[in-house]
């Protein structure tokens, strides 16, 4: 399988298999314009298997969002065709307008105009929950 | 601004000033009976409440301040839309301190990040009602003495049963008690609970569904009512309902200095030929949790340089 090599852009690496596709999503990715590849179970020797996102063009990216989807990734960041920086994303303490309450009896659910905000409680157990009402997200 | 939104906004050493200062208040009632003169407390009321306001009410009266505020959604703005972040913004404007209870968990909160008086959270649906702890430490501070080495039963409805979930959260915070769970299947303490707070901080506790076997054990008996509108089901609710009812029978095998607790209201969980027992005192409970709540006002107003 060819994929051009990016030239100002991203490499998301070492995504857990699987995962690619939910990280796409809530990066919103389907929304940019630019060329973007997502490789599934791309062979890796440290993981065994793991998904790959390549991004060709420098848009803004949400990186709260990965750390939160997927904490063990890397982000290669790309200028001029030579990999400039590359990030771990640590697990975001709070998350704003990421994900979303579901309880129906929290405040959330009836005043749209508020932040759906959540705070990580458990980092070994990765459990984020609304400030609100505390109910998990 | 400091408010009090959670029972764990207040550290340990917090708690214990609000008790020292809520029983010189019992001690000295007089001292301070003009502290909050000229002050104004809102209760802001989205769902109706009989005890928690009136004794909130009662508390700033008896230290020389003034109450305005409604005591349902309908006679409020929030029946014409307002947000509870622009009820708690206007509320500013006329009030020193919020005093709130909403069916919608964590509207309080919400006021307290818009308002610029502070905000006391007085219910907030099944989830917080830190007021009604802090009564329950004043009770158990004054009935028994100590926080430590106590025997606790909890009985009823252990899974809605929100009073129960917060005083196990602040007594967990105490050394060497052991929590007693009395529940049927239906109404157990939910398994967040049971991992989150007692198996996170090494509380011993004992899971059973008879009140009889663990009542020569106990120091203290907390009893619930098991909440109609949490049940979709009457014929349900009427049988869980009368799962556990205190009568003086029940208590022959309990110690002599037993407490037996209640947030109140009762429905039929605890017979009313328990409450000439000495050992019933839940309407000490609740004149307890006025003066708990002056403490409360008294600290909050001064905090925010208000008083």
């Amino acid at each position: 399988m060819n994929i051009d090599a990016i030239k100002d852009g991203f490499v998301i690496d070492h995504i857990t298999a699987g995962k690619g596709m939910a990280i796409y999503e809530l990066l919103g990715l389907d929304k940019l314009e630019c060329p973007v590849a997502i490789i599934m179970n791309a062979g890796s020797k440290k993981m065994g298997k793991k998904d790959i996102i390549k991004i060709d063009g420098e848009v803004p990216l949400n990186l709260e969002v990965i750390g939160y989807a997927d904490p063990d990734v890397t982000v290669n960041i790309i200028k001029g065709g030579t990999l400039t920086e590359k990030l771990t994303i640590p697990m975001p303490e709070t998350l704003k307008n990421v994900i979303f309450c579901k309880n129906p009896r929290c405040i959330t659910s009836v005043e749209q105009e508020l932040d759906h905000i959540f705070k990580l409680t458990d980092k070994k157990e990765n459990v984020y929950r609304c400030i609100y009402c505390e109910s998990k997200g | 601004m400091k408010s009090l939104i959670d029972i764990l906004d207040f550290t340990v050493e917090e708690i214990d000033e609000l008790l020292v200062v809520a029983n010189d208040i019992i001690a000295n009632p007089k001292k301070y009976s003009e502290m909050c003169h000229g002050k104004k407390l809102a209760t802001l009321f989205f769902e109706p409440s009989t005890r928690t306001r009136l004794s909130f009410e009662a508390a700033m009266y008896e230290l020389g301040g003034n109450v305005l505020g409604f005591s349902e959604a309908g006679s409020s703005s929030s029946a014409k839309g307002e947000s509870v972040a622009d009820t708690a913004k206007m509320i500013s404007c006329y009030a020193d301190i919020i005093a709130m209870r909403h069916p919608k968990e964590g509207a309080p909160l919400v006021a307290s990040m818009n308002a610029s008086i502070p905000v006391i959270n007085a219910g907030d649906g099944g989830h917080n009602h830190p007021t009604q702890t802090l009564t329950d430490l004043l009770t158990i501070n004054r009935e028994k003495g100590r926080f430590e080495n106590l025997k606790i039963g909890f009985c009823g409805d252990l899974k809605f049963g929100r009073t129960v979930h917060s005083l196990i959260n602040a007594m967990s915070r105490y050394e060497g008690n052991t929590i007693y769970l009395v529940s049927p299947t239906e109404l157990k303490l939910p398994d967040y609970v049971k991992k989150d707070v007692l198996d996170k901080k090494n509380i011993s506790y004992v899971e059973t569904q008879s009140l009889e076997d663990v009542m020569p054990e106990l120091d203290i008996l907390y009893m619930t009512r098991v909440q109609r509108e949490r049940f979709f089901n009457e014929e349900e609710y009427l049988r869980l309902r009368d799962r556990y009812i205190l009568v003086p029978e029940k208590l022959l095998s309990a110690k002599e200095d037993l407490i037996i607790m209640h947030p109140l209201p009762r429905v039929n969980e605890i017979s009313v030929a328990v409450d000439d027992d000495s050992r019933a005192c839940y309407f000490r409970q609740a004149l307890y949790g006025k003066y708990i709540r002056m403490a409360l006002i008294l600290k909050l107003l001064k905090e925010a340089g208000t008083i």
